[in-house]
């Protein structure tokens, strides 16, 4: 084995790329989370996203309109998981999950026809003087711009949930919708904007998958990031900062365990492909463990005025 | 204004006819989505839902049915038990998997005995493969509160590189000329789940999954057990305060359904699937969710909606096949079905009522 073929400034740099797909989709479900609503289509939002993205971007020759394409397919999609879920009241569980399973149909639907072709992908956005730091600069400030609007997504989200009325109302529905419907503030709508916020991020984070970090469309790509996704908000204790620490360092993870596979370590290739899931399933223990659950108290629950 | 008002009690009509107004509605909509994509909506409608069943090739689709049925059936009932309780688990693609592995390494270490005690020897150690693969969540739940769904979920994937892996590795067929996947069990009588009449479909798997209804149908609605486990769905805190330990139900459930996905991955591979090899699971562990949801978590409802779950598989198929229609079309049909049953269910416990009257 030989690991000083390992570039530590590489492994970085392609860390934070690994990581933003699961980053945008993560984030956006947290906010959804805070609402109170769990929904358990991440990853069938998200290969749609990918999907869509791909075949916008291809058509049209502008990752820009296939970014701006899989953001609305993913809100699309999340429309119709906000009006079973709020206005049919159906079992969020069991919605989300067949969120998952209608995405996952439709983007191979959908993608058939783009299967082995080439997309433009974004050019790296060098922030001037930053990008030309010794280390750093190739490290953390040479990616598309991509990178950054996940990592200002991520400050205004917080800054909107902690600063904001805006942001004080709709923790208030998440934490009790029926207090909230009492003070008059009408929690379907909020709920669907949320809803809706949470499937464009998911759309986006898709897209980064496909037109970035791969980039190619092939079926089923996502390989489970969105449930990923979910598992870092549960990490995360629903706060932005560290959503930010879950995905980066399963971003570090994902990519450290290919470089080990590229450098050849003396250990099953299985273990290895395996290790992204199990190391998912060991933080939920030790943070399920020390019982610092912060869920929002209605999470999952339906609304209904008339309770 | 249209509004929605409760229903002091669910409706028993709307419990029943939900499904099928679901089903119609599919038929609509996949009509419509069969026409954008330039098929005749009614001719794929009757390729899917009629040919297999009355039509010319009917001898040969008829058998399939029950093959493709049996799986998604026994997978069901196991979660429909653990959905009535509140205990999601939705990784039984995983338990599938590891049962099929588990149940055919057992085989395979004893191969080339013809003794009659081989199959036996198998289903038992292919339900233990699911059982203790579901047994991780169950443990992590009840231990440290973790989430079942996402770690059952998590050790699905798990699961496929553990496949991968055997099927390349340990139980590679020495005489394969190095090709991937097992020794194929239908060419070794003592392991194989043969039709038990020929040209039905009816392997023991079926079997199995006829056992499973009736038995499920008498745990739920005959058995304490039956009765605490919709106990502890339905009101949680009554259920503690009437003793019943929720860790419990928790492994009664999360077991149960590893388990009958272990034996379901064992007769798929020893029968229609015939060998481990890297894809041999076709998605039957999450299909089964929707033929839950679809039977309304009834064994009986489950038996027909795997029925019809089959159909859609068969006459997908065929679909593909004759009208060069893409596979995926029919899994984004199974997906709208459960969709549009989740939007009719809300008609069973409320009603619509018309005008403002009131303050909603």
């Amino acid at each position: 084995m030989d690991l000083s073929s390992i570039n530590p400034v590489l492994l970085i740099a392609s860390l934070m790329v690994s990581a933003t797909p699961i980053l945008l989709a993560a984030i956006g479900e947290m906010v959804v989370e805070k609402s109170g609503v769990l929904n358990l289509g991440v990853e069938g939002m998200m290969i749609t996203g990918a999907v869509v993205g791909f075949a916008i971007a291809v058509n049209t020759g502008s990752p820009g309109w296939g970014f701006v394409a899989a953001a609305l397919a993913g809100a699309a999609l999340s429309l119709a998981f906000g009006v079973l879920t709020q206005f049919l009241l159906s079992n969020q569980v069991a919605t989300g999950l067949g969120l998952t399973l209608v995405g996952l149909g439709l983007s191979s639907l959908i993608g058939k026809p783009y299967e082995g072709l080439k997309t433009p992908t974004l050019p790296k956005a060098e922030i001037p003087l930053l990008s030309d730091l010794p280390v750093f600069g190739k490290m953390l400030f040479s990616h598309d711009i991509m990178v950054y609007v996940s990592l200002i997504l991520v400050a205004a989200v917080w800054a909107f949930l902690k600063y904001t009325r805006a942001g004080l109302i709709l923790r208030a529905v998440g934490e009790s919708h029926d207090s909230a419907h009492a003070l008059g503030y009408k929690v379907t709508r909020i709920r669907m904007a949320a809803i809706l916020f949470g499937g464009a991020c998911a759309g986006l984070g898709g897209a980064y998958l496909s037109l970035v970090r791969v980039p190619q469309w092939t079926e089923g790509m996502t390989a489970g990031a969105g449930w990923i996704a979910l598992a870092i908000v549960v990490f995360a204790s629903w706060r932005a900062g560290r959503v930010l620490v879950g995905a980066y360092l399963f971003g570090g993870v994902t990519v450290l365990q290919l470089n080990l596979q590229a450098a050849g370590a003396d250990v099953p290739v299985a273990l290895l492909s395996a290790s992204p899931y199990l190391i998912t399933i060991i933080v939920l223990v030790i943070i399920s463990a020390r019982g610092a659950h912060a869920a929002p108290a209605s999470l999952g629950r339906s609304f209904h005025a008339s309770h | 204004m249209i509004r929605l008002e409760k229903r002091p009690q669910p409706s028993q009509a709307w419990t029943a006819g939900s499904p099928l107004l679901a089903v119609l509605l599919t038929m609509i909509v996949g009509g419509l989505l069969f026409a954008f994509l330039g098929a005749d909506p009614f001719e794929t409608i009757r390729t899917i839902f009629w040919d297999p069943i009355f039509g010319e090739f009917a001898f040969y689709y008829r058998g399939q049915l029950l093959v493709k049925a049996g799986p998604l059936i026994l997978i069901a009932i196991g979660l429909s038990i653990g959905f009535k309780a509140g205990v999601w688990n939705i990784g039984a693609e995983g338990q599938y998997i590891m049962g099929a592995i588990c149940g055919a390494g057992a085989g395979l270490a004893l191969y080339p005995s013809e003794s009659v005690l081989i199959f036996p020897v198998m289903v038992i150690a292919g339900a233990l493969g699911g059982w203790l693969w579901a047994m991780i969540p169950a443990v992590l739940k009840t231990r440290f509160g973790t989430n079942e769904i996402l770690v059952s979920l998590m050790l699905v994937y798990v699961a496929q590189n553990i496949l991968i892996s055997v099927s390349t590795g340990l139980l590679r067929n020495p005489d394969g000329m190095g090709f991937p996947g097992s020794r194929n069990f239908k060419q070794w009588d003592a392991a194989h789940n043969a039709e038990l009449i020929a040209g039905t479909g009816m392997h023991w798997g079926v079997v199995a999954a006829f056992i499973a209804v009736i038995g499920a149908y008498v745990l739920m609605s005959r058995h304490i057990t039956g009765f605490n486990i919709r106990l502890t769905g339905e009101a949680p805190r009554a259920a503690r305060f009437a003793g019943v330990n929720p860790a419990r139900i928790v492994f009664f459930c999360l077991g149960l359904a590893g388990l009958l996905a272990g034996v379901a991955g064992l007769f798929e591979v020893t029968g229609p699937a015939g060998q481990i090899s890297g894809a041999f699971n076709a998605g039957y562990g999450f299909t089964a969710i929707i033929v839950a949801f679809l039977g309304r978590l009834h064994p009986i409802g489950i038996l027909l909606a795997g029925l019809l779950m089959a159909l859609t598989y068969i006459g997908g198929e065929a679909a593909q096949t004759t009208m060069q229609l893409p596979g995926a079309a029919i899994q984004l049909f199974q997906g709208m079905l459960l969709f549009f049953l989740l939007a009719t269910d809300v008609f069973t416990n409320f009603r619509l009522r018309f005008g403002t009257k009131g303050v909603a």
